[in-house]
């Protein structure tokens, strides 16, 4: 496995500091990170188990937004179990192990989706509403459509599932990681920021483009047609 | 002087402007003067309020996306390298 080894990557970002009383241990089994953890250090196999199921198919998604084919992921993500592995015994849980376990999956992803030579990813500075549906004085001229009930009463979940997850596929590769981290995986922005390398700020822009380009592509698939005729708005 | 900071406060956002503040309302970025400035939109306009709705249910849908499952090989692949960690030391 290449540089399995590196050190650099393995470092453990720091933990917000209001979750920390959350990391005491506790004696009773469970199937917490922090217990499977004990268990992966004893040479639990279903230990390992258990947290590969967890966390493989974020960790795969994650990897796919910094290289191009699917074998390439894969090996990344097995690049990221070994280099966890091996820094198991310097892992102080400051971060929770997800945080962690991107992190090392950033660094490796970073370093292999650049040896791809990916085409640098172009600027999107634009609007996150198209101007076009503003009128001179900024107020809205086409408002927003309709969809939030027709996706809550009447869309099937598993059509919505496949629509945002095309949604997700086709944002910029930099929006892209922080809407998954962010709004899929439910990471804290601060968590966020580290596990990318990034500022708030840059994570906040990066975040706000992204939503709004799920938002539109929602409207798109389930908002009513924009009628030519005014008023027309209730269905 | 006085004047100067009422003449600021009381200038409208307009919706062009509240849309592009959505994500910094959210993640409780906003100044406290902007944000009552946001919020104040709000509470007149309803395509914004709709709008910052959206954005809201756009936020929930995404964290119903689920990972796809492991495939058998990898599991095998992965429970290897377990095994070969566990025998390196």
């Amino acid at each position: 496995m290449r540089e399995a080894g590196r050190a650099e990557s393995v470092t453990e970002p720091r933990r917000p500091a209001s979750a920390f009383s959350c990391t005491l241990p506790t004696m009773e089994p469970d199937d917490s990170d922090e217990w499977l953890l004990r268990g992966l250090r004893s040479g639990d196999e279903q230990a390992f188990g258990t947290l590969v199921d967890r966390y493989y198919g974020s960790m795969i998604r994650l990897a796919l937004s910094f290289v191009r084919s699917r074998a390439v992921a894969e090996e990344v993500v097995q690049d990221t179990w070994l280099a966890m592995l091996r820094g198991l015994g310097a892992f102080e849980g400051r971060s929770t192990l997800k945080t962690w376990l991107f992190s090392i999956l950033v660094n490796r992803a970073r370093t292999t989706g650049a040896r791809e030579a990916r085409s640098v990813p172009i600027a999107d500075t634009g609007p996150v509403v198209d101007a076009s549906r503003f009128g001179p004085s900024g107020t809205w001229a086409e408002p927003p459509e309709q969809w939030i009930e027709e996706a809550e009463s009447r869309v099937d979940a598993e059509k919505l599932r496949d629509l945002l997850r095309a949604a997700i596929d086709a944002l910029p590769a930099r929006q892209r990681e922080v809407v998954l981290l962010r709004d899929v995986e439910g990471l804290t922005s601060t968590e966020v920021c580290e596990v990318l390398a990034i500022s708030e700020a840059n994570q906040r822009v990066l975040l706000h483009r992204g939503r709004g380009k799920l938002r539109q592509a929602l409207e798109t698939a389930l908002g009513g047609p924009i009628s030519s005729s005014s008023g027309g708005g209730t269905r | 002087m006085n004047l100067w900071i009422f003449g600021r406060r009381s200038r409208p956002l307009v919706c062009q402007q509240v849309v592009e503040m959505v994500t910094d309302y959210l993640e409780g970025a906003l100044s406290p003067r902007d944000r009552a400035r946001f919020e104040t939109h709000l509470a007149d306009c309803p395509n914004c309020t709709e709008y910052l709705a959206q954005i809201r249910e756009t936020i929930r849908l995404a964290g119903r996306v689920t990972p796809e499952d492991l495939t058998p090989e990898m599991r095998t692949d992965l429970t290897d390298l377990y095994r070969r960690w566990r025998s390196e030391d």
